[in-house]
């Protein structure tokens, strides 16, 4: 028995290690090198930055950190206007996600039960597909030659195409569209456990729908409002791709500002004090996450 | 309970939201003009011109082998971070673990994607590996996110199971790992099934960290896609997106079909 319980032993070990393991080096160590290079000074070589200690004569270590990659973020306008518009853009995107996705998620709740499953399937299934051709697909609609431009004019509804691709509105199209199905699916759950029978004693009480649903149902799907508005705004804000299709030059977004940075300026250490100021503003958002998956985590062992 | 109106037509509008694009670009795929807004007849053309493109083809072919491997890679070590998590208790270190499993979901792919190379870099410097940057560097990097999404799939269906099974299988004097794979892995073989297909589906379609960790010589379908879209709307990409979408649906009603025939 002694061997066996020391071979159990051993296999926790390594059933625990391989994940864990693979998490430090490829996800917790990657993220501390970004913090250690947002400190760096930049530097005209490969790659494009100064080492952060060197070890001087006669066995000293000089560290050379900086903060200046983080004063230029601040100084600069065009990073503070992109830190407050992705904000704003992934907000007001939440919103709007929150007031389409909340009757659909009721709807498909309230549906006869054999029906629920194809219903959020149908939610389920623009997800599978590819998410960088359906936001494409939206560049045919919203262009000035496009769909909606040339159904508006035959229908004498405007004389001249709006310009609503490259601009601001197209990004708030792109992110409700993309993003939708992630505030339906937290909504359903939580809307699909709530008991009929509350909703029921409301009618019996005399309360009319309306009430029924700002007193009970309203306050009960918090939790699933408070995760689906989460798996919408963190993503949101780091958006990249949709800034860059359907977005204008004046459509500044951190995941964007943060390639551009990257990519066209060669400049590294501050594409990563970019990228530790963006965990900055969402790390509240994603410890509630987090702990919202802790919770969820805790009633599945109670069941 | 009373239909209400309201409810269904803000379903139906929901749902024409999410469908309109897709059916347009279905639609324009077979258009025989260039043009979104004129009909120049059915035509098949855009799908030969896409047969003919090497580039594309190329990118597809790497593409779905860096799926194929990542995904099965983000599988095995979804599935013994989810057997962790649910059957190991407390331990050392579980917070920190708990939190490294779910902090992908949520992280914005920008961050990921240069947090990754940033590492891919230092550790060339230091020990020569990786030399550039390809197909393993693209594997590890959506390895990470798909065994994310892995965990929380194989989680939820290994907290459901009856874990006097396994008990009773131990009873019986058989090793914990022969328990695993004779008497847990059919149990939870859907779910198996459905994690891996998700970290594929998540692989195939991710272009932002894909950008970040790939070096010349290694693109995959999104960077093509990417690259020629941002020129504008393309009837090749069309074709493409219609062919997606049609095999995506096929395999997602099958796997539901299955699933439901299962549950009765």
């Amino acid at each position: 028995m002694r061997v066996g319980g020391w071979q159990r032993l051993w296999g926790r070990r390594v059933v625990l290690g391989i994940p864990y393991v693979w998490l430090v080096a490829f996800f917790l160590v990657p993220l501390l090198i970004v913090g250690k290079i947002s400190i760096s000074e930049i530097a005209q070589a490969v790659p494009p930055y100064e080492p952060l200690l060197e070890f001087a004569e006669g066995g000293l270590v000089a560290v050379r950190a900086t903060f200046t990659n983080f004063t230029l973020l601040f100084e600069d306008d065009l990073y503070v206007t992109a830190y407050f518009q992705s904000l704003t853009i992934a907000g007001i995107s939440t919103i709007f996600c929150l007031l389409i996705g909340y009757p659909m998620a009721l709807a498909i709740a309230r549906a006869r039960e054999d029906r629920r499953g194809p219903l959020l399937l149908l939610v389920i299934l623009p997800f599978w597909t590819s998410f960088l051709i359906r936001v494409y697909a939206w560049m045919g609609i919203l262009k000035d030659e496009g769909l909606l431009n040339g159904l508006l004019l035959w229908l004498g509804v405007i004389n001249e195409p709006l310009v609503i691709l490259n601009t601001d509105t197209a990004v708030y199209i792109g992110i409700i569209y993309s993003y939708l199905p992630f505030m339906v699916l937290p909504l359903y759950a939580t809307l699909e456990k709530l008991d009929p029978a509350l909703l029921e004693a409301a009618a019996d009480l005399g309360a009319k729908p309306l009430r029924a649903f700002w007193s009970v149902t309203l306050p009960l799907s918090v939790p699933g409002i408070v995760a689906g508005s989460l798996l919408v705004f963190v993503p949101a804000v780091g958006e990249y791709v949709i800034p860059d299709l359907l977005g204008g030059g004046d459509t500044q977004m951190l995941g964007k500002a943060l390639w551009d940075m990257f990519a066209l300026n060669r400049d590294w250490p501050s594409a990563a004090a970019l990228a530790v100021v963006m965990l900055a503003a969402l790390a509240v958002p994603i410890a509630l996450f987090q702990k919202w998956q802790t919770k969820l985590e805790q009633a599945e062992d109670e069941v | 309970m009373r239909r209400s109106v309201f409810l269904l037509s803000a379903l139906g509008f929901g749902y024409a939201f999410l469908y309109l694009p897709i059916a347009l670009l279905i639609a324009w795929s077979f258009n025989g003009a260039r043009l979104v807004n004129v009909w120049g007849g059915f035509s098949t053309k855009w799908y030969v011109e896409l047969a003919r493109n090497d580039a594309f083809l190329d990118a597809a072919f790497l593409s779905l082998k860096v799926a194929a491997t990542s995904a099965t890679a983000a599988l095995a070590l979804g599935t013994l971070a989810a057997v962790v998590l649910v059957r190991f208790g407390r331990f050392r270190g579980r917070m920190l673990f708990n939190g490294l499993i779910a902090a992908p979901l949520v992280m914005p792919e920008v961050i990921l994607g240069l947090a990754l190379l940033l590492m891919f870099v230092a550790l060339e410097q230091v020990i020569g590996w990786p030399d550039g940057r390809g197909f393993s560097t693209i594997v590890i990097a959506h390895t990470t996110i798909g065994m994310a999404y892995a965990t929380v799939v194989v989680r939820s269906r290994l907290a459901q199971m009856d874990e006097s099974l396994e008990e009773a299988a131990m009873d019986l004097g058989a090793k914990p790992m022969k328990v695993f794979f004779v008497i847990t892995i059919p149990v939870i073989a859907p779910s198996l099934a459905a994690a891996w297909l998700l970290a594929f589906t998540l692989s195939l379609d991710d272009v932002v960290v894909a950008q970040f960790v790939s070096g010349p010589g290694a693109t995959t379908l999104p960077i093509e896609v990417f690259s020629s879209v941002r020129l504008g709307v393309s009837p090749q990409v069309n074709a493409l997106g219609t062919i997606i979408v049609v095999v995506v649906a096929c395999i997602i009603f099958t796997a539901w079909r299955l699933m439901s025939v299962k549950k009765t």
